[in-house]
């Protein structure tokens, strides 16, 4: 291995981050600090949620080395991780995605016992419960494949073997977004997204993983059928999903399919749509336009997705180093705040909590009322004193997932489906 | 006699290197990987007919096809009616030349932004509570917003007319600017009205314009697919919207296979047309 000068985080950084001083000295493995890490370039890429400019200015500044953004959508992360494993040195993905790619080996596991904040990773990464008492939601649970039996494992394993596929980073729980002001009563339950009522102002999102997930938690909540397993359909069960929303499609229920964080939140605020599955961060950026809409908590339960950073298997060396160093700085706590304070979660909450002010963390966290204006890291005013969060607490949003995004033993089956509703 | 055809292969050979390295190459290639198989993350190499048979045995596919071919003949059908007559008027009734080329330059404005840009001004224009719905609802002429203008087939074609209408504007100008006028004035001293002219002299004298303006349009239109994910909401499906999904799955054998599917279609579209008119007159 390359011998590297050992190293301190910088004076400033220590003096910003008075908590994360705390767990930098805690940390186990050495800090790689020189000359040298100036040189290296990480290259990211990942979906748009956490592919900031931001981040990686940041990591200038704290770790000295250079990291190289680029975001793409869901289908593209996936099709790069699997085709063109020399193009990435960290590949910021979903558990769903990892699913896929990981049998490609273009991805190495990760040693945890270098990873300084490992023990404080949310349970639901770790054993799959959130609290000892949780049930483990359906669908590809981020435990299920976030475990390997080496370095270069090629199987999942269901305990955790010390050797992580993805160090989770950023993860939230999904329902459907509504135009209150549009809509005029309240929507409790998943089976509104089909509701006549709403016909020609209805949106489902075109990602076929996904969104045959929030399909299932509609047809589950309309009576239609009770699925054994969302995330692992038969056969017939997609066939039976996927002709209840067909036949919707034909009836014009649906305005429009989205595919890209953008479509969606302009869908909404155009008043195009009134009800439509929709992504957090969406949610904020139509009502920062002033425009009333609601992440509506549902009876059924929230559909649930998780993301993590993995390293490329062609990673070694200093640059390995500075993976682990950048993943350990990605945990401690600043990129937490600032993903928190958008409406995410940190894999690690609490040394999050260091880097957000008492009111943010109980807006965001605890799901209390703002006692003054919530800002988003970018400073535009979110939400007013008094507002609470959508869904409440950490606990209750992510302690009611139904399911998590899956990919299914039929997903080849689904795919071509899911094509013919969209051709339908 | 050697030395000539010596310097005759030298001459032919840069342009057939170009032409065999970024066509035939690729083109081979889709063909080659149209026949292999393909895992949920890989491809392997095999010779299969799968993917042809999955293709050609789904009902999905001759709708996708059939409204692939809708859109191109309605596109047509719109851009030939506007383009021939901007071009009509532009050669015929415009007659300083000096005015021709800047009422020409014009019509190329709108080309100096991206087509994706352009494509997207249609949405808040069209949408439910966008410029052309209130403008509407004001004047009185509808009581509520009209819905099919945006996310529909309408909305679809009117973006494909807008983009492409100029692809049929300059064809045609070309041809029409080549026609001899003195034709123009025999045929109306022999008595021919002026419609008579139009269909029986102009026309017959643009033919090869029109054709390589067709020609233009309707391998644009087979082959786009993000003019119909944006406009159509991704509510409607064509050719390339199909192979654009198998890529994003990650099912390039089954993309290759349609775009070879693809391609023939659009071959023999374009073989059958040429059979109509001669358009090396034109070049």
């Amino acid at each position: 291995m390359t011998t590297i000068s050992k190293v301190r985080y910088s004076r400033r950084s220590m003096l910003k981050a008075g908590g994360a001083a705390v767990a930098a000295a805690a940390l186990p493995a050495p800090m790689v600090w020189g000359q040298e890490t100036k040189n290296i370039t990480l290259r990211q890429f990942g979906t748009g949620v956490s592919n900031l400019n931001e981040v990686a200015a940041k990591v200038k500044e704290d770790l000295g080395f250079t990291l190289e953004m680029t975001a793409l959508d869901s289908d593209s992360v996936t099709q790069r991780a699997a085709t063109q494993p020399d193009s990435f040195d960290i590949a910021d993905i979903e558990y769903w995605i990892c699913k896929k790619v990981w049998p490609t080996g273009n991805l190495q596991a990760m040693d945890t016992s270098k990873i300084a904040n490992y023990d404080k990773i949310v349970g639901t990464f770790r054993s799959g419960k959130l609290t000892p008492e949780s049930v483990i939601a359906q669908g590809t649970a981020p435990h299920t494949v976030g475990f390997t039996t080496g370095v270069d494992g090629t199987e999942f394993v269901p305990e955790e073997s010390g050797w992580m596929t993805l160090i989770p980073t950023i993860y939230n729980a999904d329902t459907l977004g509504i135009r209150p002001d549009l809509i005029g009563r309240p929507i409790s339950n998943w089976s509104e997204l089909l509701n006549p009522e709403f016909k020609g102002k209805a949106s489902i999102l075109d990602i076929s993983s996904i969104g045959i997930m929030d399909m299932a938690m509609v047809v589950e909540s309309m009576g239609e059928y009770t699925y054994p397993d969302k995330g692992n359909m038969t056969k017939e069960e997609i066939d039976l999903t996927l002709g209840i929303f067909t036949e919707a499609k034909k009836n014009g229920q649906f305005r429009a399919f989205w595919k890209s964080f953008d479509e969606s939140v302009n869908l909404m605020a155009s008043g195009e749509v009134v009800i439509q599955s929709m992504w957090s961060p969406a949610i904020t950026a139509v009502r920062s336009q002033g425009i009333p809409c609601v992440y509506q908590p549902l009876e059924e339960g929230y559909r649930s997705w998780g993301g993590g950073l993995g390293l490329s298997a062609s990673l070694s060396g200093m640059e390995l180093e500075a993976a682990y160093e950048y993943i350990n700085w990605y945990l401690s706590g600043w990129v937490g705040g600032f993903l928190m304070r958008q409406g995410y979660y940190s894999a690690v909450p609490e040394t999050s909590k260091d880097f957000m002010s008492a009111d943010e963390w109980g807006f965001w966290f605890e799901g209390k009322p703002a006692e003054g204006d919530i800002t988003n890291p970018f400073g535009q005013v979110m939400e007013k004193a008094g507002a609470v969060r959508d869904g409440g607490s950490f606990y209750d949003r992510m302690g009611a997932v139904a399911c998590w995004n899956a990919v299914m033993d039929e997903n080849q089956y689904m795919v071509r489906k899911w094509n013919e509703f969209i051709a339908a | 006699m050697q030395k000539n055809s010596l310097t005759g292969w030298l001459l032919a050979s840069p342009l057939s290197l170009v032409l065999l390295v970024f066509l035939v190459a690729p083109i081979a290639m889709i063909v080659v990987v149209s026949f292999w198989g393909a895992t949920e993350w890989s491809i392997y190499p095999a010779f299969q007919f799968d993917n042809y048979a999955f293709l050609l045995t789904s009902e999905v596919t001759y709708r996708v096809f059939v409204n692939t071919f809708k859109y191109a003949a309605i596109t047509w059908a719109c851009t030939l009616l506007i383009g021939f007559t901007v071009a009509y008027y532009l050669a015929f009734h415009i007659r300083s030349l000096t005015w021709q080329i800047a009422l020409f330059l014009l019509c190329t404005i709108p080309f100096l932004t991206s087509n994706i840009i352009r494509m997207i001004s249609w949405i808040p224009f069209l949408g439910r509570n966008g410029i052309a719905n209130s403008t509407l609802m004001s004047m009185g002429v509808i009581d509520e917003p009209v819905e099919w203008l945006l996310f529909s087939d309408f909305s679809v074609i009117l973006a494909f007319v807008h983009l492409y209408t100029l692809f049929m504007v300059v064809p045609i100008f070309n041809t029409m600017m080549r026609i001899d006028k003195s034709l123009i004035e025999a045929a109306a001293d022999a008595g021919a009205t002026g419609w008579q002219t139009l269909w029986h002299v102009v026309v017959p004298l643009t033919k090869p314009g029109i054709m390589i303006g067709t020609i233009f349009v309707v391998a644009l239109v087979m082959g786009d697919f993000i003019t119909v994910r944006f406009m159509s909401g991704s509510q409607s499906a064509n050719v390339g919207r199909m192979i654009q999904n198998d890529i994003g799955l990650l099912q390039y054998p089954s993309a290759s296979a349609t775009a070879v599917i693809l391609l023939i279609t659009v071959l023999l579209l374009i073989g059958t047309m040429l059979r109509f008119v001669d358009i090396r007159k034109e070049l």
